[in-house]
């Protein structure tokens, strides 16, 4: 599988010295090169195996699982930033596990799981969407555009540029999502799309985006951080570059 | 989630016939029904996913009113341009709902089945619910009911199987309501027309039951007859915060004027009972009479004369008056003219 490029915090540890420990049997084998990922999948791995240990619980929710939980793989074809991978998924999956778990895009992010954070927005032919609410296979033969996708090379997209000059962020981790998603306002604004604003402040023609504009339209993204003067900054900046006035 | 079957229909045909399996159910958007299932409150052993059906198109009626294909998404609904200048109330309710990322999901059809986001309803922990184990009572009734409803109810008690305070939390449904929409839907036995008034229910004995529309029946289209109110109408949502937040109390106001008398009145309420609230009782004693704040208080008594308010949701009554008040007043000034000063 082909390695995205990380984020800071992905980025690997330097390599153990020493002679390599061989593997040893019941516990998980833990690379010596250390990735934050690896680590939290190896240590989820021995919490399971633990929880496995307790024979009552394990015994109990087999039982459970074993009548509503047979799943159900089927082959789907996607395309993500241009390229086309083929997976075989678990028909459960969403769009962002997809991403995340089978691609190795991990750009995207998982807030709150249920549509009401954004932080998993992606854009699906052109169209800003959350990904933690869309079924992998429901967008089969769909254009799909992560975060990993927006730059050209080492050359930064007009938004990545404004969030960057603004400080459009503090611990960064909904930032994907906000930037994805103001690239398709800007798309939005171009086609002279309306908000409940350009209702209420009677901006109806083409509607300028003024700041309560950009409030409104980056709604459907929460910064807990609260990063927010700066995020609107960033987007009137992208807006002044990507919109002809 | 529970594992499911995944099919494609490719064709309204296909998708019709398919739901015939026990527990299938239609994908549109999805983005309340993954969300239910993810919370293990749907449960659906297949789903039939219909969003590459040809239902995305939106034209003029024979009537000379508006057809709207049951896919066409929220976002590009409100921003129709026949929508935005014969409908706005539509299209201001469509933009009052939700965030950009979900209207672009959303669909017309998966809208108008929306579940309702009473909190012992979307938690399976709570083992009170009639709308979700029928029989089991209703929690919401002595517990945290700000969002619940004020008109329309069932409530003979916490412990009574019919019991059921639950609003349907929509906006899209309340302008419909207002604007006298009608549900195209189509099954393997044929196609029928039901008027959005009956197509959601008050919950009466049955509040497992959300709408009239039978299990194996797939939605086509909404029908919007010409409207009389374009000039003079407002969606007014009042909620705990600005944006992204669904109603505490929303009102959909349309009236027609001939000169400076009313000729006639549209009132719809949502975020108060259990299917968008339409007021007769309000829209006759607003026709004829002078667009005034007398003759909206007036409007608004009577639109709220059965009210029965909880511990946590009283004021929503005379919220609500006010609302109706406020959005008449707008609609009177032009739904051009904003909301501004």
């Amino acid at each position: 599988m082909k390695h995205p490029p990380c984020s800071i915090a992905e980025l690997e540890a330097p390599a153990a010295t020493g002679p390599e420990q061989p593997e040893t049997s019941g516990a998980p084998a833990v690379p010596l090169t250390l990735s934050r990922r690896g680590f939290m999948k190896s240590a989820g791995a021995i919490g399971a195996s633990m929880a496995a240990g307790l024979p009552q619980l394990a015994a109990a929710q087999a039982a459970r699982e074993a009548t509503t939980t047979v799943p159900k793989h089927t082959d789907v074809t996607l395309r993500v930033n241009g390229e086309t991978t083929q997976l075989s998924l678990d028909t459960r999956t969403t769009l962002l596990d997809a991403l995340r778990e089978n691609m190795g895009l991990t750009g995207s992010k998982k807030g709150c799981d249920h549509g009401q954070c954004g932080a998993c927005t992606v854009l699906v032919d052109g169209r800003r969407v959350n990904s933690c609410l869309t079924l992998a296979l429901s967008v089969a033969g769909s254009e799909i555009t992560t975060i990993e996708g927006l730059a050209k090379g080492d050359d930064l997209s007009p938004v990545q540029e404004a969030f960057a000059e603004h400080d459009g962020f503090q611990c960064g981790y909904c930032t994907p999502g906000q930037i994805c998603s103001a690239t398709a306002l800007i798309d939005e604004a171009k086609s002279g799309e309306l908000s409940q604003v350009s209702w209420r402040s009677a901006n109806l023609q083409r509607p300028q985006i003024t700041d309560d504009e950009i409030r409104e339209r980056m709604s459907g993204n929460i910064c807990r951080c609260g990063a927010y003067p700066n995020i609107v900054a960033a987007v009137r900046t992208a807006l002044g570059k990507g919109v002809p006035s | 989630m529970i594992p499911f079957d995944y099919e494609r229909a490719d064709s309204t045909q296909s998708a019709v016939k398919s739901i015939g399996t026990r527990g299938a159910k239609f994908l549109g958007g999805g983005t309340n029904l993954i969300d239910l299932m993810k919370l293990n409150v749907e449960r659906p052993s297949t789903l039939i996913d219909v969003t590459r059906l040809e239902l995305t198109r939106i034209e003029t009626s024979t009537s000379g009113g508006l057809l709207i294909g049951a896919l066409v998404r929220n976002s590009d609904l409100a921003n129709h341009p026949q929508v935005v200048a014969n409908f706005p109330l539509l299209s201001q309710a469509l933009l009052s709902g939700a965030s950009p990322q979900l209207r672009n999901m959303a669909t017309t059809g998966g809208n108008l089945l929306q579940r309702t986001r009473c909190y012992y309803f979307t938690d399976t922990a709570f083992p009170a619910c009639n709308k979700r184990i029928p029989g089991s009572g209703c929690a919401a009734i002595l517990g945290f009911n700000r969002i619940h409803a004020i008109l329309g109810q069932s409530d003979e008690g916490p412990r009574s199987p019919h019991s059921c305070i639950a609003t349907n939390p929509s906006d899209m449904n309340v302008a419909l309501a207002a604007l006298d929409a009608t549900v195209h839907v189509e099954s393997v036995s044929g196609k029928r027309n039901i008027p959005l008034s009956k197509f959601h229910r008050l919950p009466g004995t049955t509040p497992n039951l959300d709408t009239n529309l039978k299990p194996d029946e797939l939605i086509t289209a909404i029908e919007l007859p010409p409207s009389p109110f374009a000039k003079n109408s407002w969606y007014l949502k009042v909620r705990d915060r600005q944006s992204y937040a669904f109603a505490l109390v929303s009102v959909a106001a349309g009236l027609e004027m001939d000169g400076s008398t009313i000729k006639s009145a549209c009132l719809a309420l949502g975020g108060v009972a259990h299917k968008p609230w339409r007021s007769p009782e309000a829209e006759k004693a607003l026709a004829g009479a002078r667009p005034t704040r007398e003759s909206f208080l007036h409007a608004a008594d009577l639109a709220l004369s059965g009210a029965k308010g909880y511990a946590g949701n009283a004021f929503k009554i005379q919220l609500a008056k006010q609302s109706i008040v406020r959005a008449f007043t707008l609609a009177a000034r032009g739904t051009t003219a904003g909301a501004e000063a």
